[in-house]
């Protein structure tokens, strides 16, 4: 599990960004290919943003689903964990366009 | 009321800073680093012992052992004459920037042609943390299944070089190879790839001299 040090870099870019304002919320993008559990990190955000300006604050995920696109014909689609094969033209060569997001996008502050 | 302030910042990015760091200290000391991952199992340690057996009075080598169950790696590393350093990670899944930081400045870097660091065996997030190094490398191995690029998309996104082992094993194991080189072309398409046995040696010269020649390129393009 590595939901600690993960936890660790939001607070520390929160902490970083909210200057001397309290924090109440951090919003954070995350994206399906992205191993991370959020009840985990919720658990270690108590923990360890006690005693600074974020303590009390709230995590909001905001959870993107994996999306592939077919590199020869287009088409979007979410994959089913099992193929990547195109579902419209059943190209195997497809890429991923959604899914790897793994950051802070916005705090909100008193 | 509250007041929104927009950071979109990756939260890794304190991480990936520290591994650029890494880097220029690979680099200022003409030193190619790979990082080797791969999940319980897949053969990473004997794999690594053929390697170092490949390489040994082509490259001068160091080692960096990160991986919990095989502390004696580092060990037989020195055995072999090899400067090797076993980070004790703390029950952590990965290696991250910060253990490697601290793990070269213990290698005689200067000296050295190479540094083989083996990261925690482990398929979900060692490829989320950057080391530093010039190369991640991905060791898959014919037991696992051929269906693992598609269980573990974030790895197979992560590495740069696909070492296929135990390959001795295709006539008794169901692995269907075209399905596995399909979704590994989809998440990382024209990836150079061995197929390998670390216990019949195949595959293991071809590995070794592509390697022998990125390091010699790697050097170069510094001078």
């Amino acid at each position: 599990m590595h939901e600690l040090s993960v936890t660790q870099g939001i607070l520390d870019i929160a902490l970083k960004n909210a200057g001397e304002r309290r924090i109440k919320q951090v919003n954070l993008v995350i994206g399906q290919f992205s191993s991370i559990v959020d009840d985990s990190v919720q658990f270690y955000w108590d923990i360890i943003s006690k005693d600074t300006a974020a303590e009390g604050s709230a995590l909001h995920f905001e959870r993107i689903p994996g999306e592939m696109s077919c590199r020869s014909c287009g088409h979007v689609f979410r994959p089913n964990g099992e193929t990547f094969t195109c579902p419209s033209c059943s190209s195997p060569s497809v890429r991923i366009s959604r899914g790897n997001e793994f950051q802070v996008e916005s705090i909100d502050v008193e | 009321m509250s007041t929104r302030i927009p950071v979109v910042e990756k939260i890794l990015s304190a991480n990936d800073r520290i591994a650029d760091r890494n880097r220029e200290t690979l680099d200022h000391a003409g030193v190619f680093g790979i990082n080797i991952m791969a999940s319980p199992g897949a053969g990473k340690t004997s794999f690594i012992l053929k390697t170092l057996d490949a390489l040994s009075g082509r490259l001068k080598l160091g080692v960096i052992e990160g991986d919990l169950a095989t502390s004696i790696d580092a060990e037989k590393a020195m055995a072999a004459g090899l400067p090797a350093v076993q980070i004790n990670t703390g029950g952590e899944c990965h290696l991250d920037a910060v253990m490697l930081a601290d793990a070269l400045p213990a290698l005689p870097l200067q000296d050295l042609d190479l540094v083989l660091v083996e990261n925690v065996g482990n398929l979900i997030c060692p490829a989320s943390f950057l080391l530093g190094t010039h190369l991640n490398v991905l060791i898959a191995s014919i037991p696992e299944g051929d269906d693992k690029p598609y269980k573990y998309p974030g790895m197979y996104m992560g590495m740069q070089t696909l070492i296929i082992n135990k390959i001795d094993l295709l006539p008794y194991v169901p692995f269907n190879l075209e399905y596995f080189k399909q979704g590994v072309e989809a998440l990382n398409p024209g990836v150079t790839t061995f197929p390998v046995s670390s216990k019949t040696g195949e595959g293991m010269d071809a590995w070794a001299d592509w390697l022998v020649e990125k390091v010699n390129a790697n050097r170069n393009n510094g001078k």
